[in-house]
C-alpha cells in the first residue's frame, strides 16, 4: 500500500506520540525506520497501528543537523522502540534523547561511521578487525537539561558483581549466531542483554544499489524458513506500486506455497523446540515430514530451502502436473502422523511441566513489544496479517486465527502446532481448484517505482514481515527496510525470561522461534 | 551351576606350587587387573555401538553402517582418533586438578565395576560390606566432575559441575535406600551372598514383591540420574551448557569422561541385575524340572549379561524418549517424591520380612 | 616404492571423484620424500581411524546450517558415516563446517573457535557466502571468503548445497585425510603457518600478562 506520511517537527514529536498512544490508542509500533534524506536531513519514520480500531498512521520527523542529530526517544511509550532506536543509532547515528541505552547493537562498538547514511564513505576505515570485540558494560544516555542543553550521563548495564554468562554467539541453542548476555543468580536468570549483528550482512544497504528484480534474491536469505512469504511481500509491494495485476493462477500458487512454507517452518520449530528441551528423538519426527515437503518443493522449483520462486508479476516456473496430487498425499500423511508429535513430546509430563506457565508475556506487553505471529497470538493478541490486512487469496478463504490467552511457552508451542493443521486446511481448500492462466504477467523489463513510500506486510511463519520501500522514481530503491518478524521476538527474551531458570531461557528462546539472519538483516 | 571358585583355587594352587605365595598373589592381581581393563574397554565399545544403533532405530535412522560390516568398527575408529588427538592445555586452568579430574571419574567407575559378581565364584572385590563399599566408591565420581568444572576456569563447566554435584549427591540417597531394601530382604551386605540367596529362594524382585518392585523402579530412576543420562543429563545438557562440565576437555581426557559415562550406565544395569534380577542366577519356574535344567545349563555370566543389558536397554529407551528435566524439577523429584517413597518402602520391606510375607 | 596409495572410499570408485589431480600431486609429494614401511602402516591405521570418525562442530550462522540439520536427520542420516557425534564444544570436535555467511563481527569469533579446537582439525567451507561472500559481495560487513582467516580443506559450493553435496565434501576430506602423515610433517603447509601465528600470539599474550 502507498503510505500517506504526516510530518512532525522533532520538538513536538514526543508529546504528539504520547497523545496518539493515549487518545487514539495507537498501541502497536509496527516500524521505526531510520532515514537519510540528504539535504532534508536525517530522520525517522514511525508506522503506528491501533489494535482496537485497526487504524494505521505513518509519521515522519527529521533533523537537519548531520553532525550531532538528536531526536526524542519514544522508548518510554512503546517498549519495542528501545531496540529499534538502537538500530537507527547504529546505522544513522541519530541519538535518541532519554533513551537509556545508546550503544551500537548490530555493528562492533569500535565501528567507525554510520553505514546506511548516504554519504558514508567509511568502508576503508572499517577493515576486518581480528581483535576481540569490545563489549562495554556501561552505556551513555543523552538527555535534555531543564535549560535545553543536551547532556550525557553514564548508565551501568552490567555491574562488576554480576555473573554474566555469554549465551552465544556460538551456542547450540541460539539457532544461529545470537549473542545473549545473561546475568545469572545461581540458576535463575536476572536479565538478558542482546548483542546482535553477527550475521548482519547489510541487505538493506546492498538493496539500495540493486535494481528491483535483483533485490528479490536477497529476501529469501533473510528468514530462510519464510523464504516464500518474504519474497511474496516484496513482489506484492512492487506490483502494487507499479499497478501490476497478477493472474488468479499466480495468486493461488502463491497462497498455497506460503502455507506449505509455513508448515515446513513449523516442522523445524518443533524439531528445535524438542531438541532444546532434550527430547532428541522427537527432533527427527518432524524432520521426516519436512523432507516430504522438501521433495515437493524440489520438484517444482529446484530449491529445498532457498526457493527463488516469486517474481515481479508472477512466479518463476509453473507447477508440475502432479503437484496437486502430491500435496494432497502430503496433507493426508501429515495429518496421520500428527498424533505422534503429541505422543512423544507434549504428552510427556516432563515436557508439560517445562512449558506450562513458563515465560509468560502479558497481552499488553506483547503489543508493546510488537511480538506478532504465533508467539504474539499466544498472548491473546489477534494480530494475524492475513486477517488484519488480507492479501493474495486470504480474504476469500475460511480459516481460523489461532489465539491463546496464556502467553506461556505451552501456548506458543500449541499455537504453532495448530497453525500447521490450519495451514493444511487452507491448502486443502485451494489445491483442487487452481485456475488455468498465465504464470507471469507481462511487464516492462526495467521496473521503476513511482516516487513515494510503499509498505506491504505479510504473515510470515513467525509474524508480520513487512517491506518498506521509498522510491525516488529510479530503477533502484532509495531506501528499503524490512520489518523483521524475529527482532521483536528476540527482544522479548528479556521480558519473558526474568526470574526464570537458565534451562527455561533455552526453552523460551526455542518457543519464540526466532531466526537470526532475519533479525540482523 | 558352574562354580568359578574351582578354577581360581586350582590356578592358585598351581602357582603356589612353583613360587612363594606373595608372588602368586601378585601375579593373580596382575591378571585380574588386566581382565578388568580389557573387560572395561570391550564393554565400553559394545555399549557405545549399541547406543548408536539403538538410538538410530528409535529415530527412524540406520546408524553407523559404513565402517566395517554394519558399522561395527565405528567405535574402534573413534577410539583411535581420540587417542591421537591433541590434549589442550589451557593457561587459565588449574593444571593439576584439571588433569586429575578425568582419572577420578575413571577410578570411581573402575572401583564400582570391580564389585560386580559376574558368575558364581567370579567376583573381584567381594567382602561382607560389598553393597556399602559400592555406594561409597561410586561417590568418588562426583569429586571428579566437580573438579573438572572448577579447574576449567570457565563458566559453562562451572554451572555443569554445580548441577552435577547437586544431582549426584541427591540421587545417591535414593540408591542407598533402595539397596537397603534389598539388604533387609537378604540379610546380607555381601553382593555374592545376595545373589546366592536369589539363586536359592528366587529373584528379589519376585521374592520381595511390592516393596521390591517399588525399589526397583526407584532404583531405575535414581540410577539413571546417577549416570547423568537423559532425562537427567543436566550436567552436560548440550543445548544449554554446550558440553557441560567437560566442555574444556579434549582428546583422551574427554575420552575418559565419555568412557566412564557409558560404563556407569552398564554398572547401573549390572547392579540392578545383581540386586533385583538375580545376578547370575538362572530363571526357574517351580515344578517345571525339565525347563529348569535347560535354564541351569546356560552359564551364569550369560544370564548376568543378558539381565544387565536388558536394564541398559530400558535406560536407553528412556533416554531417547524423554525430554530433559529442569534443575528445580530434578531436585523436587528426588527430595519430595523419591526420598519419602524409599523411606516408606524400607518400612514396608521391614514389615514384609518381619512377618515373613515374602514369596518362597 | 610408493607406499602411500590412492585413498579408497566405500562404494564410490576412485574415478568418480572430481579433482583427483591435486590429490595425486599430494601423494607424489609425500612419496618423493621417501617413506618408511612401519611408519606408513601405522599412519594408515591412524588415518583410517581419523577419517572415519569426523566429529563435526555445531556451527552454523545461516541457511546452510539448516541443511546441516537436515543431514543429521532421518532421510540423510550422517551417523552412517561416523559423522554422528556433533560436538558443541570446539575442544572435542575434529571438523568445523562453516555453514553460512561470516561477517566482520563474527570473523574473530570464528577464528577463536578454530583456535580452540584440538589438533588435528579440518575446515570445510559450505555455501557461496562462506567461499566468496556469495550474493553479499557488495556488503560493507561481510567477509569475502572464509579462507581469508582459516585454512580451508574442502569447499562445497551451493546456496545452500544439498545434503548430498555435504557428503561429497566430507568424503573429499576423508580422502585428503587418508594420505596424511601423522608421524612427520602434516600435509597442509598453510596449517603450519597458522600454528606459528597462534604460537606468536600466545607468546605475546604471555608477555603482556607478565608485564601486567
Amino acid at each position: 500500500m502507498t503510505l500517506d506520511i504526516q510530518t512532525i517537527e522533532p520538538s513536538a514529536l514526543h508529546a504528539e506520540m504520547l497523545r496518539l498512544r493515549q487518545e487514539k490508542k495507537m498501541d502497536f509500533l509496527v516500524n521505526l525506520i531510520g532515514m537519510d534524506w540528504g539535504e532534508e536531513g536525517l530522520g525517522v519514520i514511525y508506522m503506528l497501528e491501533s489494535t482496537e480500531t485497526g487504524e494505521t498512521l505513518t509519521i515522519k520527523t527529521a533533523t537537519t543537523d548531520r553532525q550531532t542529530p538528536y531526536i526524542d526517544s519514544v522508548s518510554d511509550i512503546w517498549q519495542i522502540a528501545n531496540i529499534y532506536e538502537r538500530e537507527v543509532y547504529d546505522f544513522y547515528g541519530i541519538r535518541f534523547l532519554n533513551h537509556p541505552d545508546m550503544r551500537r547493537i548490530f555493528l562492533r562498538e569500535d565501528w567507525v561511521g554510520y553505514p546506511l547514511r548516504k554519504d558514508d564513505k567509511t568502508a576503508e576505515e572499517n577493515p576486518l578487525r581480528m581483535t576481540d570485540e569490545p563489549l562495554s558494560d556501561t552505556t551513555t544516555e543523552y538527555y535534555r537539561d531543564a535549560d535545553g542543553t543536551i547532556k550525557e550521563k553514564k548508565n551501568v548495564v552490567w555491574g562488576p558483581d554480576e555473573y554474566v554468562v555469554n549465551v552465544g554467539p556460538q551456542h547450540p541453542s541460539t539457532h544461529g549466531v545470537l549473542h545473549m548476555r545473561a546475568s545469572l543468580d545461581g540458576e535463575t536468570v536476572k536479565k538478558i542483554g542482546l548483542v546482535l549483528g553477527y550475521i548482519h550482512r547489510g541487505i538493506e544497504k546492498i538493496s539500495e544499489s540493486l535494481t528491483y528484480p535483483q533485490m528479490l534474491a536477497l529476501t529469501d536469505r533473510l528468514d530462510y524458513f519464510s523464504a516464500m512469504q518474504n519474497r511474496h511481500a516484496l513482489c506484492m509491494c512492487i506490483e502494487k506500486a507499479i499497478g501490476l495485476e497478477v493472474s488468479p493462477r499466480v495468486q493461488y500458487i502463491r497462497t498455497i506455497m506460503d502455507e506449505l512454507q509455513r508448515i515446513a517452518s513449523h516442522c523445524i520449530y518443533y524439531a528445535c523446540m524438542t531438541m532444546d528441551t532434550g527430547a532428541l528423538t522427537a527432533f527427527f519426527y518432524t524432520f521426516r515430514e519436512r523432507e516430504e515437503l522438501c521433495k515437493i518443493f524440489e520438484d517444482n522449483f529446484g530449491g529445498r530451502l532457498i526457493m527463488n520462486y516469486n517474481t515481479i508479476g508472477g512466479v518463476m516456473y509453473d507447477i508440475q502436473p502432479d503437484f496437486a496430487k502430491r500435496v494432497k498425499e502430503f496433507s493426508k500423511h501429515l495429518r496421520a502422523r500428527f498424533h505422534e508429535y503429541q505422543d512423544i513430546y507434549t504428552g510427556n509430563v516432563i515436557a508439560e511441566q517445562r512449558m506450562k506457565g513458563v515465560g509468560c508475556i502479558s497481552n499488553a506487553d506483547a503489543i508493546s513489544l510488537g511480538i506478532t505471529g504465533p508467539a504474539g497470538r499466544a498472548s491473546g493478541w489477534h494480530n494475524d496479517v492475513r486477517k488484519r490486512h488480507p492479501y493474495a487469496l486470504y480474504d476469500q478463504l475460511k480459516f481460523r486465527e489461532i489465539v491463546r490467552e496464556e502467553g506461556d511457552t505451552n501456548a506458543r508451542h500449541w499455537n504453532r502446532m495448530d497453525e500447521m493443521l490450519e495451514s493444511l486446511n487452507i491448502v486443502d481448500q485451494l489445491i483442487d481448484n487452481i485456475p488455468a492462466g498465465d504464470i507471469q504477467t507481462k511487464r516492462k523489463p526495467i521496473v521503476k517505482l513511482p516516487e513515494g513510500d510503499y509498505y506491504q506486510a505479510v504473515e510470515s511463519s513467525r509474524g508480520e514481515f513487512g517491506v518498506f520501500i521509498e522510491s525516488k522514481g529510479d530503477k533502484s530503491p532509495y531506501r528499503v527496510h524490512y520489518r523483521s518478524s524475529s527482532l521483536p521476538l528476540a527482544n522479548a527474551m528479556d521480558t519473558a525470561t526474568r526470574g526464570q531458570k537458565f534451562a527455561d531461557l533455552i526453552a523460551i528462546g526455542a518457543s519464540m522461534d526466532f531466526v537470526i539472519p532475519d533479525i540482523d538483516r | 551351576m558352574f562354580d568359578f571358585t574351582t578354577v581360581s583355587t586350582w590356578f592358585h594352587s598351581l602357582l603356589t606350587g612353583v613360587m612363594p605365595e606373595w608372588l602368586a598373589i601378585g601375579i593373580e592381581c596382575l591378571i585380574v587387573l588386566l581382565f578388568i581393563i580389557i573387560l572395561y574397554a570391550t564393554l565400553a565399545i559394545i555399549l557405545i555401538y549399541a547406543e548408536r544403533k539403538i538410538c538410530a532405530f528409535f529415530q527412524c535412522r540406520i546408524g553407523p553402517n559404513r565402517v566395517g560390516k554394519w558399522g561395527v568398527l565405528q567405535v574402534f575408529a573413534d577410539v583411535l582418533k581420540m587417542l591421537t588427538k591433541e590434549i589442550i592445555k589451557m593457561r587459565q586452568s588449574d593444571r593439576l586438578l584439571h588433569d586429575m579430574a578425568p582419572y577420578f571419574v575413571l577410578v570411581a567407575s573402575f572401583l564400582t565395576f570391580s564389585c560386580i559378581p559376574w558368575n558364581k565364584g567370579l567376583e573381584i572385590l567381594d567382602f561382607n560390606v560389598g553393597a556399602f563399599f559400592f555406594i561409597s566408591v561410586s561417590g568418588i565420581g562426583v569429586i571428579g566432575i566437580l573438579l573438572a568444572g572448577w579447574a576449567s576456569h570457565s563458566k559453562y563447566p562451572m554451572i555443569g559441575a554445580m548441577r552435577s554435584g547437586a544431582q549426584l549427591i541427591s540421587y545417591e540417597l535414593s540408591i542407598g535406600m533402595t539397596m537397603l531394601v534389598v539388604i533387609l530382604l537378604n540379610g546380607s551386605m555381601q553382593l555374592s551372598e545376595i545373589v546366592q540367596q536369589q539363586a536359592d529362594y528366587g529373584w528379589n524382585i519376585v521374592r520381595g514383591h511390592v516393596p521390591a518392585v517399588l525399589a526397583f523402579l526407584i532404583y531405575l530412576v535414581a540410577g539413571n540420574a546417577e549416570c547423568n543420562r537423559g532425562p537427567f543429563d543436566l550436567p552436560e545438557a548440550e543445548s544449554e551448557l554446550t558440553a557441560g562440565y567437560h566442555t574444556e576437555y579434549s582428546g583422551m581426557h574427554f575420552g575418559f569422561f565419555y568412557l566412564a559415562e557409558y560404563l556407569n550406565l552398564f554398572i547401573c544395569g549390572a547392579m540392578a541385575a545383581t540386586i533385583f534380577l538375580g545376578g547370575w542366577a538362572p530363571f526357574y519356574i517351580q515344578g517345571a524340572d525339565g525347563f529348569n535344567s535347560v535354564m541351569a545349563a546356560i552359564p551364569g555370566f550369560v544370564w548376568f549379561f543378558a539381565k544387565a543389558f536388558f536394564v541398559v536397554f530400558l535406560l536407553m529407551w528412556i533416554r531417547w524418549t524423554f525430554p530433559r528435566l529442569r534443575i528445580d524439577q530434578l531436585l523436587t523429584l528426588e527430595w519430595k517424591y523419591l526420598m519419602p517413597l524409599s523411606m516408606i518402602n524400607i518400612v514396608l520391606m521391614a514389615l514384609v520380612v518381619c512377618f515373613g510375607l515374602t514369596i518362597n | 616404492m610408493a607406499l602411500i596409495g590412492k585413498p579408497k572410499i566405500k562404494s564410490i570408485p576412485y574415478e568418480e571423484f572430481k579433482d583427483n589431480e591435486s590429490l595425486e600431486k599430494m601423494i607424489d609429494e609425500l612419496n618423493a620424500h621417501g617413506t618408511n614401511v612401519i611408519v606408513t602402516t601405522a599412519d594408515k591405521l591412524i588415518n583410517w581411524g581419523r577419517s572415519n570418525s569426523l566429529w563435526p562442530m555445531n556451527f552454523g550462522t545461516s541457511c546452510c546450517a539448516i541443511e546441516l540439520m537436515a543431514m543429521g536427520a532421518a532421510r540423510f542420516d550422517m551417523a552412517r558415516f561416523g559423522f554422528e557425534v556433533t560436538r558443541t564444544s570446539p575442544r572435542q570436535a575434529d571438523l568445523i563446517l562453516v555453514c553460512g555467511t561470516i561477517t566482520y563481527k563474527m570473523a574473530p569469533v570464528l577464528k577463536r573457535l578454530y583456535d580452540q579446537m584440538a589438533d588435528p582439525k579440518y575446515v570445510i567451507a559450505i555455501g557461496g557466502c562462506t567461499i566468496s561472500g556469495g550474493p553479499f559481495t557488495k556488503s560493507y560487513h561481510v567477509l569475502m571468503g572464509v579462507d581469508k582467516i582459516l585454512p580451508v580443506d574442502v569447499y562445497v559450493p551451493g546456496c545452500p548445497p544439498r545434503p548430498e553435496a555435504f557428503y561429497y565434501g566430507m568424503m573429499q576430506l576423508q580422502r585428503k585425510m587418508k594420505i596424511e602423515n601423522f608421524f612427520g610433517t602434516v600435509n597442509h603447509k598453510d596449517k603450519d603457518l597458522h600454528k606459528t601465528e597462534a604460537k606468536a600470539l600466545e607468546k605475546k599474550i604471555i608477555n603482556q600478562e607478565e608485564q601486567a
